[in-house]
């Protein structure tokens, strides 16, 4: 039996009067494996942007380990430093070097002494295969390395929940598989993820459960296996005819 | 049979069209030489305009003749590529030529062959035409130092040594002391520079004549505005660029409000208003001397500029950078200090040093308070009686100094920007 780690009740967001979440409920248990897909500008993005609150929902209740995420939330550095994320455009910082990428965050907000972030950091690197490329800087790396690096960034601060923000969408096809891999290794090690892709594949060999959004809503939620054999929502089924 | 076509040069009889063009470029180069070095013109006899614009003419059917697309002479080639890609290309490359050999024989002249530098008084140079460097000579003191007693110039220098000295300790940090390194020079350097300035350059302890700041002035002066100028306004414009952007409403306010202010007047009104207003609203018992007063004024007009600069390179970093640095769970402070200010700052380094050279060139505003830096003095040299008619020398000797500091600076900050350069 494992505990419920994220709880969305009743979440609405709004940019000016366009409505992008409207009343999402979404239970993450530890060490689920959620997919969540749907067209582009359904909202997906943006719901899992507030569950590390970098976008502020308005209306309803959003709890992650136990924490409630609001404008009263005083140490909201500290939850999302146990939310790691990984995003688009990667997002490294160009002006350090990919180890220091990987140290800076835990050197300076774990307060975790440099040797040991090193260490920690160069272990990360290894389990995503570019230890060797440790010393060079973002610019000087694929699309495809720098999005493992950036994975191995967000690793380094030990988190309990990963959000992936389309994690493939930017990369050429070649190199999609290497990242997948990446991520299908950490998710056998037992993170709890939340996973934005179109990336069915994925979804059927890692997700436990996927969700499918249209509009700002959660049109359909469902075990893998019964999300791609039998859908139950009509837009569901043409949205699977379209991208399958 | 050698066909040759002067609007229509072809690779066929690329060396006839070769020696050909080039021999009329180097005739019209020749002419305007024998023209500006030895006055000899042999076009004399032509109408007026005709013989003025001659070797142009020349010159050009020159150029005309060699401009071969892929001769495969590669001298030519780039020529071509460069210079002489068109008729108009071709005759500003002219003139360009033509130009500078004209003036160098009469600036060469004025300023060195015919030029003074003997004797200690005007009369050394009254019998010559040329540039009177006498007058430089016998004044430089002054230019340097102002009205600073000529006994204690040895305190002046080593001051500027110790100076100098101690901005080259951080390149000596090595191991655990490096981390300390901006904590050196944002706040420890700044009131060892001051120290040294109070007790070597203004004096009045350990057995050293106090100097009012009234008689400081020359270049050391411009020194001494420029580098408290700078060190000062850099840090505060930062604070400002960061709080015009805050998303606090207080704070952001402030900050447009100080920038719109201060950028809205001219600088030469905050300077006199520093000297002259702001002591009305003192007590009278408090006194602020009157060079701390003009720093400052300069300090605060300046660093609205500054923080401007700075705004724009936090604008030009992609939001994701800052989701980044979030999501790992960074707050205001450290995502600003480790993440977002050293990539904005290394995008402005070119307009951080537009501005800060702009602050140099304006620094001999502070004559309206009385005080005389370089330009200042030579204002009062020029004036002076015994040395009517000299002020050429003078201006052109201030703009050689500004330009070594300015070209010094300028070339400084095209090296940190290489220095700081990541992405390939």
């Amino acid at each position: 039996m494992s505990e419920t780690i994220i709880q969305m009740k009743e979440v609405n967001k709004w940019f000016g009067n366009f409505q992008v979440l409207k009343d999402i409920n979404l239970d993450v248990k530890e060490k689920q494996k959620i997919v969540v897909c749907g067209p582009s500008g359904s909202g997906k993005s943006t719901l899992i942007r507030c569950i590390n609150r970098l976008e502020e929902h308005q209306k309803g209740q959003i709890i992650v380990d136990g924490n409630e995420l609001s404008e009263k939330t005083k140490d909201i550095e500290k939850i999302r430093a146990e939310v790691g994320m990984v995003f688009q455009q990667f997002n490294l910082f160009p002006h350090l070097s990919i180890l220091d990428n990987c140290t800076l965050a835990p050197i300076w907000v774990k307060k975790t002494p440099k040797k040991q972030a090193e260490e920690l950091a160069m272990k990360q690197l290894e389990q995503v295969q570019i230890a060797d490329q440790a010393a060079k800087f973002p610019g000087q790396l694929s699309g495809g390395q720098q999005q493992r690096a950036a994975l191995a960034r967000a690793l380094c601060m030990e988190p309990k929940i990963m959000l992936f923000d389309e994690p493939t969408s930017a990369l050429d096809p070649e190199m999609i598989k290497e990242v997948l891999d990446a991520m299908v290794n950490l998710a056998k090690a037992g993170m709890t993820m939340i996973v934005v892709t179109h990336e069915m594949g994925f979804a059927k060999e890692v997700a436990d459960e996927v969700v499918f959004m249209d509009e700002g809503m959660i049109v359909e939620r469902a075990k893998t296996k019964d999300f791609f054999a039998n859908p139950k929502n009509e837009r569901t089924k043409l949205f699977l005819s379209q991208i399958l | 049979m050698i066909n040759i076509n002067v609007l229509k040069p072809n690779n066929a009889n690329f060396q006839t069209y070769l020696y050909i063009g080039s021999g009329l470029i180097f005739i019209s180069i020749f002419d305007v030489i024998l023209r500006s070095f030895f006055n000899i013109n042999f076009s004399n006899s032509l109408p007026g305009i005709l013989n003025f614009f001659l070797p142009l003419i020349i010159g050009l059917i020159g150029f005309q003749m060699i401009r071969l697309e892929y001769s495969g002479n590669r001298i030519v080639d780039k020529i071509n590529q460069s210079v002489n890609n068109n008729t108009f290309n071709a005759g500003l490359t002219l003139l360009i030529i033509f130009l500078t050999l004209l003036i160098i024989p009469p600036a060469s002249n004025w300023m060195i062959f015919e030029a003074t530098i003997s004797g200690d008084t005007k009369e050394a140079c009254v019998a010559t035409e040329g540039a009177c460097w006498t007058y430089i000579k016998v004044w430089f003191r002054r230019f340097m130092y102002g009205m600073y007693p000529n006994d204690f110039h040895w305190r002046i220098n080593t001051a500027f040594i110790f100076l100098i000295g101690f901005a080259f300790v951080g390149y000596f940090m090595r191991g655990k002391l490096k981390n300390y390194i901006t904590f050196y020079y944002a706040i420890l350097y700044p009131i060892i520079a001051f120290l040294i300035i109070n007790f070597l350059i203004s004096g009045g302890s350990f057995g050293l004549e106090w100097v009012e700041t009234n008689a400081w002035g020359g270049l050391s002066l411009t020194f001494i505005v420029s580098f408290f100028g700078l060190i000062f306004c850099f840090p505060l414009g930062m604070i400002l660029a960061l709080g015009r952007r805050s998303e606090l409403p207080v704070i952001r306010y402030i900050s447009i409000g100080y920038i719109e202010f201060w950028r809205g007047v001219p600088l030469i009104t905050v300077l006199f208003m520093s000297s002259v207003m702001f002591p009305m609203f003192l007590p009278s018992d408090a006194f602020v001397d009157k060079l701390i007063r003009v720093i400052a004024a300069i300090i605060l007009f300046e660093a609205a500029y500054v923080a401007e600069v700075i705004r724009g390179g936090l604008q030009a970093l992609p939001r994701g950078q800052y989701d980044a640095a979030k999501s790992l769970g960074m707050g205001y402070w450290k995502m600003q200090i480790f993440v977002i200010l050293p990539q904005a700052l290394k995008l402005v380094i070119p307009g951080i040093a537009n501005t800060f050279l702009a602050l140099v060139k304006d620094t001999p505003l502070i004559f309206v308070v009385g005080l005389s830096e370089v330009v200042g003095m030579l204002q009062m040299a020029k004036t002076n009686p015994k040395w009517l008619g000299y002020a050429m020398e003078g201006y052109i000797f201030a703009s050689i100094l500004f330009w070594a500091i300015c070209y010094a600076m300028s070339r400084y900050s095209q090296y940190l920007e290489l220095k700081y350069k990541t992405e390939r």
